[in-house]
């Protein structure tokens, strides 16, 4: 039979040119609805966004490394610093937990696609040209002479600096224009992961036995619910203000700037736990299976990582602190940002009690996951430095803020994210990512990262402001900015090292076969790359670790979960 | 992979993937409404010049027709459940006028503001506050109304069976949302603000 030849409808060219498989391949990916290759796009996107950001960062930090540098001109200096932060924080995070979000929710929890695939494509162009629409600005407005009309008023945007008097021309517009797009993009994400997780689990995959990641994604989507939505609402707001001639944010017609504050932060500060929350679904997966045990703890991390979204809400204005608010809300919104210490300090530990007798390897994954549990930590601590209302009046915008916010998004998110592409890239490719480099990538990137981030908290205690152009040779700082700056150098190459691992382990890795870590969760069981329709046969699931189960018959986790 | 235990568990059931979908829609909408909730009642009486509340009428027959149109898309649901497609497709209709009666109503109150009060959305704090809120809704009625009349089209063109019955319920849900929200929208401006 198989030799048989078929007859088919029409011309099929069997030896198409180069270019017209070029066009089919380009093809195939511009229209797809398939969760893997839309995760996939998700993170090459990302990953480019990262190379971009970073570059500012780099520009940013020769600008600051000596004194009374011109290397940058300060309107692009302003550019540059808030187009870093609005990139980072949403063309890279953003894009990077729902590109995980996307490829591994349906194959951890047995399910042959999301349970809306045109809405998951939808939502990633709609990123996708939410970005474009960010980085058009470069070359919009008055072209490239001058450097465009990036947006410069930094990614928190404060009234009335953004009113039309102090923002002329469109800089301000793509900021808040391209974001409402991307938050349409998100909004749909995150209603797709959700109806994954709840409407299309297989059979006996109740709520608590999905993994640990799939859990998060769910806190994690149910929070950007609530939190990207009264941006978007801000930002029209703003537009309003700017286009229609309105007085949300115009004091003098009774506005409130401090308005503004109150909505920017109500978004901004759960927007932190929103990128915060996969990096650690990531850590609940890769602690365990290179600890060998099971994750310890399991309801009490599903809980606390439910309580984290909670208490999240209600923490924003330690953003504030400065402004002058009354001392009840004062000391509410401490307490309130002390109390997020309680529910990650249960998970700190919990994961420490998993690696507590554990069989340790310490392949790349992990190495990038402990030295998170470390830096979480220490970025915990300053967190809770900073909500003391005080301490916070004399620290408020200064390097000790920026160290603080990037020991959270570095030293535990981006870690958590390094974790995650070391771990899945082979169920990905069907290829190894290289050891060596990865361990390269690792040991330059935690020094890179300790030199940049460890000596900021101390130019901040020494008073250096953030968002500023320039300093005077005689403030004591110069020493401290050049260290911090060598670091940022020593990280972009470790960066430079992972990209070229990336794209050389995708030509030349070693093959990786289906479970290259003996891990637990459903994606294992299937090929690498997984096929397009996921599995072949329905799996059905008895326990948190299903290829367990498989793999040791005789001792089943079926046996002592309730 | 057959290595799996297998085992009889027939009561696997899951929520319609629709409803939870719409019910996370509405939520993240809420949200937009909460926001600029909160400003129209922190912004009432801040405008420092120019119109002020005092100058609205109730809307009464508007709001009595939103709110009713909830239980006719309700009789619409449960005609559609049954496959009665005629006293469906009756019941829908229906619904759509009300909308439909709704917008006009607030169209004719938007005009009378405009030229008979001079009260734009740049005019003052109150205006842009009032026309932001009140607009917002007023969207959602509208992308509302697109969607029933889509149904509502492919009624007629009989396209629309009893096996839709659960699609109709999920877009049911976001019009009850609408006519839930105009209950806030109302009280906090035509009898808090006013």
């Amino acid at each position: 039979m198989a030799d048989q030849t078929l007859p088919l409808p029409g011309t099929v060219d069997l030896n198409p040119s180069r270019g017209a498989a070029f066009l089919e391949w380009l093809h195939s990916w511009v229209v797809t609805v398939d969760h893997k290759k839309l995760g996939i796009l998700y993170a090459v996107y990302a990953i480019f966004f990262l190379l971009v950001a970073g570059a500012e960062a780099m520009a940013i930090r020769i600008q600051l490394a000596i004194p009374n540098n011109h290397f940058l001109s300060p309107e692009l200096y302003n550019e540059f610093f808030t187009m870093h932060g609005t990139t980072m924080v949403f063309l890279v995070g953003m894009t990077l937990i729902f590109g995980f979000g996307n490829y591994l929710v349906p194959l951890m929890i047995g399910a042959r696609d999301m349970a809306f695939p045109r809405l998951n494509a939808f939502s990633f162009w709609m990123s996708a040209f939410g970005g474009l629409l960010l980085y058009f600005s470069f070359i919009g407005g008055f072209g490239l002479y001058g450097m465009g009309s990036a947006p410069d008023v930094s990614w928190w945007a404060y009234a009335p600096l953004t009113a039309k008097a102090f923002s002329p021309g469109h800089n301000t517009d793509y900021w808040a224009l391209a974001l409402i797009v991307m938050g349409f993009g998100t909004l749909g994400a995150a209603i797709n992961t959700l109806a994954t997780a709840f409407s299309m689990r297989c059979r006996g995959m109740t709520l608590l036995r999905m993994p640990l990641f799939v859990w998060l994604m769910v806190v994690t989507s149910s929070l950007t619910l609530i939190t990207i939505t009264p941006l978007t609402a801000a930002q029209v707001m703003l537009i309003i203000d700017r286009y229609l001639g309105g007085h949300f944010f115009d004091t003098q017609a009774g506005g409130s700037a401090t308005v503004w504050m109150h909505f920017f932060w109500i978004f901004g500060h759960p927007e932190v736990y929103v990128l915060i929350l996969p990096a650690f679904g990531i850590a609940s997966e890769v602690i365990p299976v290179f600890s060998r045990k099971a994750i310890f703890g399991y309801p009490a991390m599903v809980a606390a990582s439910v309580g984290i979204a909670f208490v999240s809400l209600s923490v924003w204005a330690h953003h504030m602190f400065t402004i002058g608010m009354t001392s009840v809300s004062n000391a509410f919104f401490a307490l309130s940002t002390m109390m997020v210490g309680i529910p990650t300090g249960i998970k700190i530990f919990n994961w420490i009690a998993t690696m507590w007798g554990g069989k340790i390897r310490f392949a790349t994954p992990m190495l990038f996951c402990t030295a998170f549990l470390f830096q979480f930590l220490c970025a915990g601590l300053t967190g809770i430095m900073l909500a003391v209302a005080p301490w916070d009046w004399q620290l408020h915008n200064s390097y000790f803020v920026i160290a603080h916010f990037h020991y959270t998004l570095t030293g535990s998110f981006v870690f958590c994210m390094f974790a995650g592409i070391y771990y899945w890239y082979p169920k990905v490719t069907g290829r190894m990512l290289s050891e060596t480099l990865g361990k390269w990538h690792f040991w330059l990137f935690f020094f890179g990262f300790h030199m940049t981030f460890d000596t900021m908290h101390f130019v901040g205690m020494l008073g250096m402001p953030r968002s500023i152009y320039t300093y005077e040779p005689d403030r004591g700082w110069s020493t401290l900015n050049m260290i911090i700056s060598v670091g940022g150098f020593i990280q972009a190459i470790a960066i430079l090292i992972m990209a070229w691992n990336l794209i050389n382990s995708y030509l030349h890795g070693a093959a990786a076969g289906n479970d290259p870590w003996d891990a637990w969760t459903l994606e294992w069981s299937t090929p690498s790359p997984p096929p397009d329709y996921n599995f072949a046969v329905d799996p059905v699931v008895r326990s948190r670790r299903p290829l367990w189960d498989i793999k040791h018959p005789n001792d089943p986790d079926w046996k002592y979960e309730q | 992979m057959s290595t799996i235990p297998i085992f009889a568990d027939e009561s696997w059931r899951l929520p319609s993937r629709g409803r939870v979908a719409m019910f996370c829609l509405i939520i993240g909408e809420s949200a937009i409404f909460t926001i600029f909730v909160v400003a129209y009642i922190y912004y009432i009486g801040r405008s420092t010049y120019g119109p002020t509340p005092k100058i609205l009428d109730v809307p009464i027959f508007n709001t009595v027709c939103l709110l009713s149109s909830s239980l006719t898309i309700m009789l619409a649901e449960r005609e559609i459940d049954h496959g009665r497609m005629r006293s469906f497709t009756a019941w829908w209709a229906l619904t759509m006028t009300l909308g439909i009666i709704f917008i006009a109503g607030t169209a004719a109150e938007w005009r009378d503001l405009i030229y008979n009060h001079g009260l734009t959305i740049s005019t003052n704090l109150f205006g842009t506050t009032f026309y932001s809120l009140v607009g917002l809704h007023a969207t959602h009625v509208i992308v509302g109304l697109v969607m029933l009349g889509l149904v509502l089209i492919f009624t007629l063109t009989g396209h629309v069976n009893q096996s839709h019955a659960e699609r109709i319920q999920v877009l049911s849900l976001y019009w009850h949302f609408v006519d839930a929200v105009w209950v806030v929208v109302f009280t906090v401006v035509y009898i808090v603000g006013r």
